[in-house]
């Protein structure tokens, strides 16, 4: 990586290590109400332009969703009510996968015949975790996401994906389905066949993950890659693709149940999309550049603070 | 895993590559909207429903509560007050919230080209579902 690049990825860090910091949030929600904010209307949204914005820089380094970090840390550290943090984080995650989904589905990585029967489950539950969710009281929501965030941050250091997967032989739903493909390796000029075994078990999964992304308002990559990849045996590349396609429709259903209710307010859902797609932009451009392995393992110490920070504020503390 | 070398068997379906033209077109105007439709708002060009500078009074407080104080209308509520400057940016949002629907319309006559009847099935439920969870039949308002 070259120093400028270093400099300005270590940059980064000390803007939301100084926000972390000195973060007024909490303060601010307690005077919300009486309207004592302080600040004028528009401040708190810039601020969340710009924090999204470096969000999506670090998301794309990582190699994780914008979502997974966005909700953990806004909840954490912004005034929002948790349910507009939800709604927000859910069309962050959508328009991410919008934005992602044409360059992957003309290269054959995302790819339909795997993608389409687990996206029926996933929205189906996301739909039912998103109710669950906004039934639940918010301080069991926060109690349940912090220990999903933790659990995220352990699954991301301890997961090691295969890059082909073997399958010697196809299940049966997953032979009469045709869940089946074939993709150019652009490294070395192979066109690589892959099939997936387990499926039964991975449906399974997918209803626990649709839960999830609704509840919690959560993309849902980080569950959908080690299900698709180490369980059910597809290559790397076709899992993380597929799970890129596969938020745009999970996230659809859950994002439907959250506008209808009230969950999204232009102010913070727009800056907070725009912010992250910029940022997801400028940090495709230093993915080239960066260390990727440093920037995960900040990420994950800063998923840690922030589901433990999750997991107090439902706790009471 | 077979490692083959015949390109034409990696390359994408047609209609892969149609739902592919059109989330393309779709999602980055959709957000070119929303960025045009935000500014429109947040220099007040077009009056909001709900005063901006109230906004901030109230959204530490859960959807519901958030409603009470500001009479933000719950399901399809917003769209006669698309005219407003606040609700016009629903027009981008649920233009994301419906791209995945269209591109799933454009998958149903591909797949009765082909006979591919379990595809086509899982397709039209998953159409289905999407406009359950769009429409507010299933619950919207306060919770």
């Amino acid at each position: 990586m070259s120093n400028r690049n270093a400099k300005l990825i270590n940059w980064l860090w000390m803007i939301l290590c100084f926000f972390f910091l000195f973060s007024p949030g909490p303060l601010w929600a307690a005077g919300a109400v009486q309207g004592s904010t302080g600040m004028p209307w528009w401040g708190w949204p810039i601020i969340l332009f710009f924090f999204c914005f470096v969000l999506g820089i670090i998301a794309v380094l990582a190699g994780v969703g914008g979502g997974v970090l966005y909700v953990p840390l806004v909840s954490a550290f912004f005034p929002f009510h948790l349910d507009f943090v939800r709604g927000a984080g859910l069309f962050v995650a959508l328009s991410g996968a919008l934005a992602a989904g044409p360059g992957l589905l003309k290269r054959n990585l995302a790819n339909l015949r795997l993608a389409l029967p687990v996206a029926l489950i996933a929205s189906t539950c996301a739909i039912f975790g998103a109710f669950l969710g906004l039934a639940l009281p918010t301080n069991i929501v926060q109690i349940c996401l912090g220990a999903v965030i933790l659990f995220i941050a352990i699954l991301l250091s301890t997961s090691k994906n295969v890059e082909r997967p073997t399958v010697t032989k196809q299940d049966a739903i997953g032979l009469a389905l045709g869940m089946s493909g074939s993709y150019l390796e652009e490294t070395s000029g192979e066109i690589v066949h892959w099939k997936t075994h387990r499926t039964l078990m991975g449906f399974l999964l997918f209803i626990v993950i649709g839960v999830a992304a609704g509840m919690f308002g959560l993309g849902a990559g980080w569950a959908n890659v080690p299900v698709l990849n180490l369980l059910m045996g597809a290559p790397l590349k076709i899992s993380v693709a597929t799970s890129k396609f596969l938020l745009s429709i999970t996230d659809t259903s859950a994002a439907w149940i959250y506008l209808n209710k009230g969950c999204v307010i232009p102010l913070i859902a727009i800056p907070s999309i725009i912010g992250l797609m910029l940022g997801s932009i400028v940090g495709v451009r230093l993915l080239a550049k960066a260390k990727p392995k440093l920037i995960r393992y900040l990420v994950i110490g800063v998923l840690i603070f922030a589901g433990g920070k999750a997991l107090l504020k439902g706790l009471g503390y | 895993m077979n490692i083959k070398v015949n390109s034409r068997e990696a390359q994408a379906s047609p209609e892969q590559i149609a739902y592919a033209n059109l989330l393309f077109y779709v999602a980055w105007g959709a957000i070119l909207l929303m960025t045009i439709t935000y500014f429109l708002y947040v220099t007040q060009l077009i009056t909001p429903y709900i005063p901006i500078q109230d906004i901030p009074k109230y959204w530490s407080l859960p959807a519901n509560e958030f409603a009470k104080h500001t009479g933000n209308p719950a399901g399809w509520g917003w769209f006669p007050l698309l005219g407003k400057g606040d609700f016009l940016n629903f027009a981008g949002i649920s233009l994301l919230g419906t791209l995945t629907i269209i591109g799933f319309l454009t998958l149903v006559p591909a797949y009765i080209k082909k006979k591919d009847w379990s595809y086509l099935t899982i397709t039209i439920l998953e159409i289905v579902i999407l406009i359950l969870a769009a429409s507010g039949i299933l619950g919207s308002g306060g919770h």
